[in-house]
């Protein structure tokens, strides 16, 4: 009792510092960029749009092109940024439970081969479509990406249901498929390869509010279901079989489960093209914090992966301005050697 | 439990497409309840597939398994697992859920989804791990535990499902002999006690023959024999289903029947 109790405190003191940490961030992301804005003014800026707050702030101080710059320009792409690398991290913790591989990422059931044969058609064939603000690569990429994992689902479903090898292995040979189906486009069409090859990398600089209220509404939704299956995504730790004999519908809570992931992800994809690593790693290294405990696990992945998307957008951004890197380049330049780190750490943990 | 609980198959088979002969066939079979019983026969003779089809893992062909004369596809799997508890073949598994925390997963049937821990559940989870002796380690993360260990956190589990069935796929086969009796005994204390049945896939006749009331033998999907241990058990039986001769001795101190294997490769099978 007394252990649960220091337990509980724990984790109220990391979403406390998480929650603050995630706050610093998106101050600190707003201040930095080719108009120098001081911390304080971009905190009073924003402190200036809160209903109750604004009266007790004189906004004569603060130029209006600045505010202009922080609310068109920056707050929502460090707001995209954020959901998407929170929202990737959330489903990269759910399907490496619900399939029982760490090595499962969002993307795994083929669904960022889907989105990126969409945008490659949609900007190969230079489709001219809008649909509530998002372009024509936004939508056909949600589109693709939502039929491949109804495709690859379809085929990996036999008479008694799917099993999960089943489910990844059809996800990697459909997702290899669309990837060289994407290459032969480029080769007919070669105009437009460097903008393809750009979109694979993820951006967020197409970031505008739009977008930002389509993903908070998708992650309100679908994170909200699968916070909701976090007792059976911890059952499902025994096996199929194991948690069946312990009372999970298995296929049913998979079936869900899949359905609400793909849409979010579908949802990221959209916005902000393909950006791996984030839904991988993230989970892992809050596996070091969390345990194996979903009910943490999920939503520290959540802020995890906002802060570290946050960071490395900024770094994308600002580091060879005025020219821009692809953020996906930053996310696993950085990711990566921390993982490992995190990796030996706990290896070296182990043996002594 | 009042009620007087039966478990039964009738004609259950299970010819699967991509096979040949079918690996269950026609297995008609009842299960009463406060028994013990041990399911023998060699490997590939549809032993855990019959288990599995009792559990409802798998679709059968024809025939049917009834539990208290409904029948299990019937069931939705939180009222199944009220009523049947499985220990599963492999128990590996790699997480850093305590021992403890895997035991208490075995109260899932009766748990609200928000509702955490009772004092019932905590109470029913001790005891079990009481049974077992997991108390002494019940903070160390499982994937941490020995292989004898984690059989006996997987055995507490299913004893705080707190089940009127108990269904055991080789529970002994990873265990030295000390732990290897001391489960027979927790599983003979609970089906003495707590009116337990249980059915427990053996490959140690022996075993079996000092524990269970009654005996499957099985091979090749079906059940040649069933009844009770002493009557069904017989050298003829044995090399019928085995294909290896054996010798039936008197335990000196028990005075119950031993079976020794004798290997000798000239024997035909019996088929």
């Amino acid at each position: 009792m007394e252990a649960r109790k220091k337990e509980h405190q724990s984790c109220t003191t990391f979403y406390l510092f998480s929650l603050l940490l995630l706050f610093i961030c998106i101050i600190t992301a707003a201040s930095i960029g080719s108009a120098s804005l001081s911390p304080k003014k971009s905190f009073i800026i924003l402190l200036s749009k809160i209903p109750l707050l604004r009266q007790f702030i004189s906004k004569q101080e603060i130029p209006k092109v600045y505010v202009t710059i922080l609310f068109q320009i920056r707050l929502p792409r460090i707001l995209l940024s954020a959901l998407v690398g929170g929202s990737l991290a959330f489903v990269g913790a759910v399907f490496q439970g619900l399939f029982r591989n760490p090595l499962a990422d969002p993307h795994i059931l083929g669904i960022s081969s889907g989105a990126a044969l969409g945008a490659t058609i949609a900007i190969l064939f230079g489709i001219q479509m809008s649909f509530l603000g998002l372009g024509a690569i936004g939508c056909l990429a949600f589109l693709g990406a939502l039929l491949t994992v109804l495709l690859v689902y379809q085929l990996s479903c036999t008479g008694l249901g799917t099993d999960t090898v089943g489910l990844l292995l059809t996800g990697t040979a459909v997702s290899t498929m669309l990837s060289s189906v994407i290459s032969l486009l480029m080769t007919i069409k070669r105009e437009g390869i460097e903008q393809v090859y750009y979109w694979t990398l993820g951006s967020f600089s197409g970031a505008t509010w739009w977008k930002v209220a389509y993903l908070a509404i998708f992650l309100g939704i679908g994170g909200g279901i699968l916070l909701f299956h976090t007792k059976e995504l911890n059952l499902m730790v025994v096996g199929e079989e194991g948690a069946a004999s312990l009372g999970i519908e298995i296929q049913r809570v998979r079936r869900r489960l899949i359905l609400a992931a793909s849409i979010l992800v579908a949802t990221c994809v959209s916005v902000s093209g393909v950006i791996g690593f984030v839904g991988l790693i993230i989970p892992h290294c809050m596996r070091f914090f969390a345990g194996s405990d979903h009910k943490k696990l999920l939503p520290f992945s959540l802020l995890g992966g906002a802060i570290f998307s946050i960071i490395c957008d900024t770094i994308a951004r600002t580091i060879t301005a005025p020219a821009e890197l692809p953020v996906g380049v930053i996310t696993a330049l950085l990711g990566a050697p921390y993982f490992i780190f995190l990796l030996y750490k706990s290896k070296r943990g182990k043996n002594e | 439990m009042s009620q007087l609980q039966k478990l039964e198959s009738k004609n259950l088979t299970w010819f699967p497409v991509s096979e040949k002969q079918p690996i269950l066939d026609k297995i008609s079979a009842s299960f009463m309840s406060g028994k013990f019983y041990g399911i023998i026969g060699p490997n590939g003779s549809g032993k855990s597939s019959f288990v599995r089809h009792i559990l409802n893992f798998l679709k059968h062909t024809k025939g049917s398994v009834c539990l208290n004369g409904k029948e299990v596809e019937c069931y939705s799997r939180l009222e199944l697992a009220k009523n049947l508890a499985l220990v599963p073949q492999n128990t590996s598994i790699d997480t850093s859920f305590s021992a403890y925390e895997i035991v208490s997963m075995g109260r899932n049937p009766y748990q609200k989804r928000f509702g955490g821990e009772t004092k019932e559940d905590i109470h029913k989870v001790t005891e079990a791990m009481k049974m077992t002796s997991c108390l002494e380690f019940k903070d160390k993360p499982f994937r941490n535990l020995s292989g004898g260990e984690a059989q006996r956190v997987i055995v507490a589990r299913a004893i705080a499902q707190d089940t009127p069935w108990l269904l055991l796929d080789e529970p002994i086969s990873n265990l030295d002999i000390r732990h290897q009796l001391e489960l027979m005994e927790t599983l003979k204390k609970l089906n003495s006690e707590r009116k337990t049945s249980i059915l427990a896939i053996l490959h140690d006749i022996n075993l079996a023959v000092s524990y269970c009331s009654d005996i499957i033998m099985m091979k090749e999907g079906q059940i040649k024999y069933m009844g009770e241990t002493l009557e069904v058990l017989t050298c003829e039986r044995l090399f019928e289903v085995y294909g290896v001769q054996f010798l039936k001795i008197s335990h000196p101190e028990t005075k119950k029947p031993y079976f020794l294997a004798q290997y000798s490769s000239s024997v035909e099978l019996a088929d």
